[in-house]
């Protein structure tokens, strides 16, 4: 069965709260709570994570990956280098010497580090992303939009709910 | 003194931000205008020593390194306040920062896309560029991954790339709002591809937090790594004036010092150009005044240091030099170098010169005359009295050739950032919404807590 978005649009993050509190709390068939809602807000906001739940991050995994990715390839890739370049004359110094090659590691070590999580951040954020079905750019000002997935069945409830906690608007997706 | 105010209206904070992309002060072009003037005298030096070779640089043995390396450090140092204060103030949960980061990340990233050429410009027969790099070739040349030379481009491209990343993420959120605010046209659609579809969902706001922190780590070893290497490129060296034990802190506290001087010049070009007066407060400029306080403070007690260990270290060439320094044909400028760098910043312990804007630039401006000397005076005075008398070379002057090509650098620099800053909001938006909002909290808690006490002794 088809789902229809609703973005609901409020002025504050107390209203916004009240109206997760109440759709948590609410069995509303058709609608699952978990799934179907996303928060939109104009700053980072901690206090939306509290009262969404805890969510997971991945993005330090990635991190984590990069930086030891980044520092072991550096050091092989470095030292397999010095150990090819025989024609170079050493005077008795160690082929892969490790001071130096400490330095260098040290910077792959970082470099692959942010590289990978720049990327683990657009993977779990989901970006670059296509506009959401219902975008207000009053989120990017001052407002706390509320974004609702649900089935025909369930959008008067929401609507009624989102209306309770007095909205500043609330715009549905035409019916398909 | 006027600070934030907490009851401005978060719309306002886009409108004022997103007008600065459209209609600044007409000292924008008029400095635009000389940035492109220099920096074209700096592309025609550049042009004409590309034509006729090195020796109208007047480099010569021994002065093999001469301004192009001195200006070099200092743009590599001048990076380093940028990202640097941006990273550790963000950890410390500094609100201050949040109006001023951004142009101090860009400065950061431009100081070191200026510090870059200055590698291409020194090296001479630019055709032959290819040579540096690692490949199998028949020349048998190999670079040296024992030098520091080579760990310097290394950390250089590092700390670049990282900053670019960590100046973008954090820009994401404000180029969305660009993307919603700006009339449809080509901005409008660079806006659009570069905010990647962002909407401050929750699950990009929980991601972005994340991701910014972890790169503000990443990036605060970073940069002490960059200038310490940068160090190494001397200290590693047997040269008298450049072996030096305590010479990574004292280039990372030069770096910070310059860096900090020059975030309060372009705070007040900024500020008075961009009209934003509400957003780039006195309050703020106080606060990065006291911290160029003490960190000049360092850089000068690292500079006794420095002096001390030479002087007692019993290098007769080391001291030899240090006096060469201080009486020889160095002397005006190594003098300039400890008035400026030293005396001109206790102005700044002078409580009402910690605000006086006219003040406040034309000491900025004479704090980085003072570290573009100190960088100057590493370089050249060492290679005019080294180990060896007979190659001593005290009269060297460098050419106009090379003064040309520093101004230039001067002008690109200002060039690529007065162009970001029209381009690209160089007030994070996002963040003087957040300041404003837990000052708000912070007052009505206040407000709250102040009732209840009153009305329990009632």
């Amino acid at each position: 069965m088809s789902k229809r978005h609703l973005l609901a649009l409020y002025g504050d993050f107390d209203q916004a709260e009240a109206v997760v509190k109440e759709l948590r709390n609410t069995k509303i068939s058709g609608f699952d709570v978990n799934d179907d809602m996303i928060v939109k807000s104009p700053i980072e906001h901690p206090e939306v994570e509290k009262f969404l739940g805890e969510k997971p991050v991945y993005v330090q995994w990635f991190t984590l990956i990069g930086a030891v990715l980044g520092g072991s390839l550096g050091f092989l890739g470095i030292s397999s280098a010095q150990a090819n370049f025989f024609m170079q004359m050493k005077g008795g110094k160690p082929i892969v010497p490790l001071p130096p090659n400490f330095v260098l590691t040290y910077e792959l070590f970082i470099l692959g580090g942010v590289y990978i999580t720049i990327l683990g951040f657009l993977i779990c954020s989901g970006l670059p992303a296509k506009r959401s079905p219902l975008y207000n750019a009053k989120v990017s000002v001052d407002n706390i939009g509320i974004l609702v997935k649900a089935e025909e069945a369930a959008v008067g409830a929401l609507k009624a709910i989102f209306a309770k906690h007095k909205a500043l608007e609330i715009q549905e997706e035409a019916g398909k | 003194m006027k600070d934030i105010r907490e009851d401005i209206a978060w719309a306002k904070i886009n409108q004022d931000v997103m007008k600065s992309l459209e209609n600044p002060r007409p000292l924008y072009w008029v400095i635009l205008f000389f940035a492109v003037l220099t920096f074209g005298i700096g592309i025609g030096c550049e042009v004409y020593q590309y034509q006729m070779g090195m020796g109208v640089a007047n480099l010569d043995n021994p002065h093999v390194w001469g301004l192009y390396i001195a200006t070099f450090i200092f743009w590599i140092g001048m990076s380093h306040s940028g990202t640097l204060l941006s990273a550790i103030l963000h950890l410390m949960h500094a609100d201050w920062r949040k109006p001023i980061y951004r142009f101090a990340e860009a400065m950061t990233t431009f100081s070191l896309m200026t510090a870059g050429l200055f590698v291409m410009v020194h090296l001479g027969r630019l055709w032959q560029f290819y040579y540096a790099v690692p490949y199998p070739n028949e020349r048998w040349v190999w670079p040296n991954f024992q030098s520091p030379l080579l760990w310097d481009a290394m950390a250089i491209f590092t700390y670049l790339s990282s900053s670019v990343l960590f100046l973008f993420v954090g820009m994401i959120p404000d180029l969305a709002i660009a993307r919603d605010n700006m009339h449809s046209g080509w901005r409008k659609k660079l806006y659009t591809l570069l905010a990647l579809g962002w909407e401050g969902t929750d699950r990009q706001w929980r991601n972005f937090r994340v991701t910014y922190l972890t790169i503000a780590c990443f990036l605060i070893p970073l940069a002490v790594s960059v200038h310490s290497i940068v160090a190494s490129d001397f200290g590693m060296s047997q040269q008298p004036g450049w072996h030096v034990t305590s010479f990574p802190p004292y280039f990372v506290a030069g770096a910070l010092y310059s860096g900090c001087a020059a975030i309060i010049t372009l705070f007040i070009i900024l500020r008075y150009v961009f009209k934003f007066e509400d957003y780039m407060t006195l309050p703020i400029l106080k606060k990065i005044v006291r911290l160029t306080f003490a960190i000049a403070m360092v850089w000068t007690y690292l500079n006794c240091i420095e002096f001390a260990s030479v002087w007692y270290s019993h290098d007769a060439v080391s001291k030899d030099l240090l006096i060469q320094k201080m009486t020889g044909p160095y002397a005006p400028f190594w003098w300039a170098m400890i008035f400026c760098g030293s005396i001109v910043p206790l102005v700044f312990a002078i409580k009402r010169f910690q605000t006086n804007i006219p003040v406040l630039f034309a000491t900025s401006l004479l704090l980085n005359l003072g570290m573009w000397l100190e960088r100057w005076m590493i370089v050249s005075p060492t290679f005019s009295h080294g180990y060896y008398p007979w190659t001593w070379d005290h009269d060297q002057w460098p050419s106009m050739i090379q003064w040309g090509i520093v101004f230039g650098s001067f002008g690109w620099f200002t060039l690529l950032f007065m162009v970001f800053c029209k381009m690209f909001p160089s007030v994070s938006m996002y963040e003087v919404k957040e300041m404003v909002y837990h000052r708000t909290l912070h007052l009505k808690q206040n407000g709250a807590s102040e009732q209840t006490v009153e009305q329990g002794v009632h």
